[in-house]
């Protein structure tokens, strides 16, 4: 009846397949306006921003012993930063990095 | 005659460092950036680990994270209309245990958990919720509060605060209040008439690992059990989006919100302050407030203060047993 390309057909009843480890189909790296960036010198590992993260964005690297963070999904709400319990954290405007998120590469 | 079911039992944690690395609620989901709502899922998810089943009534939770057939949950989820998150969780609950009676199902009983809003737990969800906890289903289920219906653009809600601004209930020269009525209490809605749980509680997103426990001892808990997760909402609350956690922790040292658990007719306390600060300071960092005047402030802390001191509702002794004998 319609004419869907195979790869975007829909399954039954709308089921759909279980993510791992995250969802690639809603990258949420470019809606951030500023980004938390560390300074590993100071961090005491106390995880209050891999536990107050909503988007899981920081993890905790156990071979490191640092912490890590998922440019990928990283939203900027800078709960992290807010809740950096020894000032480690820092937030610092998107574009002035050379990766920093511009525009969407592809509307989605 | 009912078979035993096996079920599990999950340990409780001590500190922040011990709590489980494995997200089964992973990144990439469309909330806002500093979604409290979100933060509560991706601890409650944590906490009952690999062997959940969770439902989803309408709201948040489902509309942003779920829309587009991409969902960031890593464990089974369903939708439920705002209506029947309750009943649907009795289904899925009710199956388990004829499959696992009949031999069909060699696992354990698996967590149900509703994730419902304030909407869909205490007020188009009420007649639901209701009715799994007095057929005594073995389920949890979550209010995640946010306190207005935030995915249709806050609207209020039964347990948006007095004197909140939302769509319905914007300020103006006849109501200058905004919201007029006091808030619904669910926890204390699902202790006073569902003789069938035995344990409830409220927590927040303040306090994860506080959360966590709660969310593990309501799953080893058998039979219907109740959690009330205060989650601040910072498009709704208009606030700043990075104060989510901070807006929370206020909420608990002004009074606002009261951490404790009621097992089996006694209340705990948990993260109680020494001395309550006054609630001007939680209003005054959120701008649904800013039109309150001092004769509302006034109002809002009388509310509060007989919250606190009102028998009954918390109570600090615990409730005396029935008589052994008649």
């Amino acid at each position: 009846m319609f004419d869907i390309p195979k790869e975007r057909e829909v399954p039954f009843a709308g089921v759909t397949p279980a993510p791992v480890g995250e969802q690639p189909m809603m990258i949420t790296g470019n809606w951030r306006t500023y980004r938390p960036v560390i300074d590993h010198e100071k961090c005491n590992l106390c995880m209050n921003c891999v536990i107050f993260c909503p988007d899981a964005c920081w993890q905790l690297n156990e071979a490191e012993e640092e912490v890590v963070w998922n440019s990928k999904y990283c939203k900027g709400c800078l709960i992290c930063v807010n809740e950096c319990t020894t000032a480690a954290l820092t937030k610092t405007y998107e574009l002035d990095f050379e990766d920093g998120v511009v525009r969407l590469e592809k509307l989605f | 005659m009912a078979v035993a079911v096996k079920t599990q039992t999950l340990s409780p944690i001590k500190k922040i460092r011990s709590v489980p690395t494995e997200e089964y609620y992973v990144p990439g989901h469309r909330t806002c950036a500093g979604c409290g709502p979100a933060l509560q899922y991706k601890l409650v998810a944590k906490a009952a680990g690999p062997n959940t089943i969770f439902i989803g009534p309408t709201g948040c939770m489902y509309v942003a994270n779920s829309s587009y057939l991409c969902t960031p949950y890593a464990v089974p989820w369903i939708h439920a209309q705002i209506t029947n998150g309750g009943a649907v969780a009795s289904g899925i609950e009710a199956a388990y245990q004829v499959l696992i009676r009949k031999g069909k199902w060699e696992g354990e009983l698996p967590n149900v958990i509703v994730m419902a809003g304030d909407g869909g737990s205490v007020d188009i969800g009420l007649q639901a919720m209701s009715a799994m906890m007095y057929r005594g289903h073995d389920a949890l289920f979550i209010c995640y509060d946010n306190e207005a219906y935030a995915n249709t653009g806050i609207q209020t809600s039964p347990t948006t605060p007095y004197g909140g601004n939302t769509t319905f209930t914007p300020p103006g020269p006849a109501i200058p209040e905004g919201k007029r009525l006091f808030p619904k209490d669910p926890p204390q809605l699902v202790i006073g008439g569902h003789p069938a749980v035995k344990y409830v509680a409220t927590a927040s997103v303040a306090y994860p690992v506080d959360l966590i426990n709660k969310v593990r001892k309501a799953l080893n808990v058998p039979g219907p059990t109740f959690l009330h997760i205060h989650a601040p909402c910072p498009k709704g609350w208009k606030f700043d989006e990075s104060k989510t956690v901070e807006v929370a922790k206020l909420a608990i040292q002004t009074g606002m919100w009261v951490l404790y658990e009621w097992e089996n007719g006694e209340f705990k306390y948990q993260h109680k302050p020494k001395e309550y600060k006054p609630v001007r300071e939680y209003l005054k960092v959120q701008n649904r407030f800013a039109h309150l005047t001092e004769a509302h402030i006034a109002k809002m802390q009388a509310f509060v203060d007989a919250k606190l001191k009102a028998p009954g509702i918390p109570v600090e002794i615990p409730v005396p047993p029935p008589r052994a004998t008649a």
